[in-house]
């Protein structure tokens, strides 16, 4: 007869034979195996104190980057929220205003941007649709939290502060990195670079 | 203090017997009874009969009772309804309770209260004197009285023995 | 008055002792769960996870009360605090020690030298059921009245064994004082020698009656919930799991004084020592002999399975009883012909 699977086992009901059926010599025998575990090496991490190593993709909390001078890059597309799988990405754009060209890259940027961590699968498909290398998922864990509205990430969480740039090199590839620095290519521009008469299209 | 220690356990042992026949609760009813139990086990104590009182407590309090209130407590008598009890059924009951009762108050009368007075041996009660006695002096009745137990497990095994209607697997 | 004095105080110590322990064999529980389980176990409080019994203490007291509203207030508060008791009482017939020597009078380590020790030990085993039957009854719950009732009948039925396993051994050594029997060991043998029948089932016996595994049947997570603590909450609750403890080290000191000598141990007069040091060595390697059994209830606890119903009551009466009855036949046969019968 051929079995459905290699592990099948063919039981018996035969009676016990009576060292089996004393139970002391199982018994001991369980109770060995469990004492060879007290010599086994443990495999836990101590977690705040140590820290176990990321995959080099390791995909968590997101950042939105500024520019090289500190300028919001995101120009509230809106592709990002088209892009997620989860639905997890809202925003709402605003009109950048005279003197605050230091603050938002492009004319148009987000007034408001959230995302939904109960809802992100950390797929990292917003970080692909992104035409201005604004937002990336870092290896950054999503920190808990005691109710629903705080895992609901507003601007204040996710723009990375101007003098602690956030470093987002680690899951770019060499090539991709090299291309990112070209600023030949409209996206990679900085504001100061997309002034008239510095560099032409 | 003695004498303080004597009053207490006697009046705890008349309440919670009191409080035994009383109380509406069976459960309640076992626990007092129980509460009963250790109060005379104290009385042994005192007369310096620590065997017996070991021996009242394991078997009476810690085993006896044990299964009566597991039984109270499977059957969970509060709430089955009471049972109409017949006329009859009073009657006889207060004539053998009647009965019951003339036959200890002439024992207790006849006996004098005075008679084991006077200084009582220390080791009377101790467990070494008690076997001597049991195994030396009464070993006939002990033994008898063993093997009616032994036939009253029989039969009680007996009546609770089905036959069996379906083969053992 | 002196020597009441003493033996209040010791009385006191051995309360406060078995507490501390209990505390920390909850401690050493979870340590040793997660050992042999390749875990770390509680590490966060304090060094190595010490200070997690007060933890766990404070946690217990600060947990909201709650008492069922069909139950009975007084049976449900009576229970744990009767368990609790009775577990506690346990204690004073055991010999911690061979007693130190002040000027002229010995002070012993053992707070009553009662003549009928080990049947007092019956006694107070016999009435702890009551606290479980009580608060699991009390409870108005299904699943607390199964828990008590199979508590009740399983420790009806190890009783018989375990009493009957004893009779064996006060054959051999003559007297139901503790003082006396861990006293006899200095010269001879462990007691195990002459008893490892008797010793066995008085083993699987103590399991059965502390409620721990592979018999936790009474609490039974699985089936039950909690058994007999479903209804329990806040410190109530406490009581029931740290007189669980506690049970589990008075038998174990129990065991270590009647089967493997106590506080005596092999050589204890060669090593030259002067009375009153020999004696706080002694008690030293008592407690050694506990922590040892102690681990062992533990270690058992988290190798082996629970056991059915049936298969409890099967192991109960048609085995052990049936061991222990042979038990005491051979003891007496082979005492009969070594002569040794009075």
């Amino acid at each position: 007869m051929t079995t459905l699977t290699q592990r099948s086992k063919t039981v018996s009901v035969r009676k016990l034979s009576l060292s089996e059926r004393l139970y002391l010599p199982a018994i001991l025998k369980g109770m060995l195996i469990t004492l060879g575990h007290v010599f086994k090496r443990k495999p836990t991490i101590k977690y705040p104190e140590e820290q176990r190593e990321f995959a080099p993709v390791y995909r968590g909390q997101h950042v939105l980057k500024r520019d090289e001078a500190g300028a919001e890059r995101c120009t509230a597309c809106g592709l990002c929220a088209v892009a997620c799988p989860a639905e997890a990405i809202t925003m709402d754009s605003a009109e950048r205003k005279k003197g605050e060209e230091h603050l938002y890259r492009e004319e148009k940027y987000a007034s408001i941007y959230e995302i939904n961590m109960l809802r992100c699968i950390f797929c990292g498909l917003c970080e692909e649709a992104c035409p201005k290398e604004a937002i990336f998922l870092t290896d950054r864990i999503v920190p808990s939290s005691f109710t629903r509205g705080e895992e609901i990430f507003g601007k204040d969480k996710l723009v990375e502060t101007p003098d602690q740039p956030i470093d987002v090199s680690k899951r770019q590839e060499a090539g991709l990195a090299a291309f990112k620095k070209n600023k030949q290519h409209y996206h990679n521009r900085t504001f100061r670079d997309a002034r008239p008469g510095v560099a032409a299209h | 203090m003695i004498s303080y220690i004597f009053w207490f356990l006697s009046f705890t042992a008349v309440f919670s017997a009191l409080a035994t026949i009383l109380s509406k609760n069976p459960v309640h009813s076992v626990l007092y009874i129980i509460v009963t139990f250790f109060s005379i086990a104290g009385h042994y104590f005192l007369l310096n009969a620590q065997f017996l009182a070991a021996v009242h407590i394991i078997v009476y309090a810690g085993a006896i009772m044990v299964l009566f209130l597991y039984v109270i407590m499977m059957l969970n008598l509060n709430r089955l309804e009471k049972e109409k009890t017949q006329n009859w059924m009073k009657l006889l009951s207060v004539v053998s309770a009647g009965l019951l009762m003339l036959v200890m108050v002439s024992a207790v009368g006849r006996a004098s209260l005075m008679a084991g007075a006077g200084q009582p041996d220390e080791t009377m009660g101790l467990t070494q004197a008690l076997g001597q006695v049991l195994y030396r002096d009464y070993l006939l009745p002990f033994e008898l009285s063993s093997i009616l137990f032994l036939s009253a497990m029989v039969g009680a095994v007996y009546l609770s023995k089905k036959e069996p209607t379906t083969p053992p697997l | 008055m002196e020597m009441l004095t003493y033996k209040i105080l010791l009385c006191v110590i051995v309360f406060a002792l078995s507490l501390g322990i209990a505390a920390y064999m909850t401690w050493g529980e979870r340590k040793i769960a997660a050992i042999l389980q390749d875990r770390v176990g509680p590490n966060r409080a304090g060094p190595l996870g010490l200070l997690q019994p007060l933890a766990d203490g404070i946690k217990m007291f600060m947990k909201e009360e709650m008492i069922p509203g069909q139950s009975n207030k007084w049976l449900f508060i009576l229970g744990p605090s009767f368990f609790m008791l009775t577990a506690c009482m346990t204690g004073v017939v055991i010999p911690w020690g061979s007693g130190i020597t002040v000027g002229d009078t010995v002070y012993p380590m053992q707070i009553t030298d009662i003549n009928i020790g080990l049947l007092y030990l019956l006694g107070v085993v016999s009435i702890g059921v009551y606290g479980i039957m009580i608060g699991g009854w009390a409870s108005n719950n299904k699943y607390s009245l199964l828990g008590a009732l199979r508590a009740s009948s399983q420790m009806i039925s190890y009783e018989v064994a375990m009493g009957l396993s004893l009779i064996a051994l006060v054959m051999t050594t003559g007297t139901l004082n503790l003082g006396e029997i861990a006293a006899q060991q200095d010269a001879g043998w462990a007691n195990v020698v002459y008893q490892p029948l008797g010793f066995l089932i008085f083993l699987v016996c103590a399991f059965a009656e502390t409620n721990r595994a592979p018999f936790d049947l009474p609490e039974c997570e699985s089936e039950l919930v909690g058994g007999y603590h479903t209804e329990y909450s806040s410190m109530k609750l406490g009581f029931f799991l740290f007189a669980e403890y506690i049970n589990m080290f008075i038998s174990s000191a129990v065991m270590a004084t009647l089967y493997f000598g106590g506080y005596n141990f092999p050589f204890q007069h060669a090593l030259g020592l002067e009375g009153n040091w020999l004696a706080v060595v002694q008690t030293a390697v008592l407690f050694l002999k506990i922590s040892a059994f102690i681990f062992l209830f533990m270690w058992v606890r988290w190798t082996l399975p629970r056991f059915r119903y049936d298969q409890l009551m099967n192991l109960g009466w048609k085995v052990l009883l049936p061991l222990s009855l042979a038990n005491i036949f051979i003891t007496g046969i082979v005492m009969w012909l070594t002569g040794k019968l009075g």
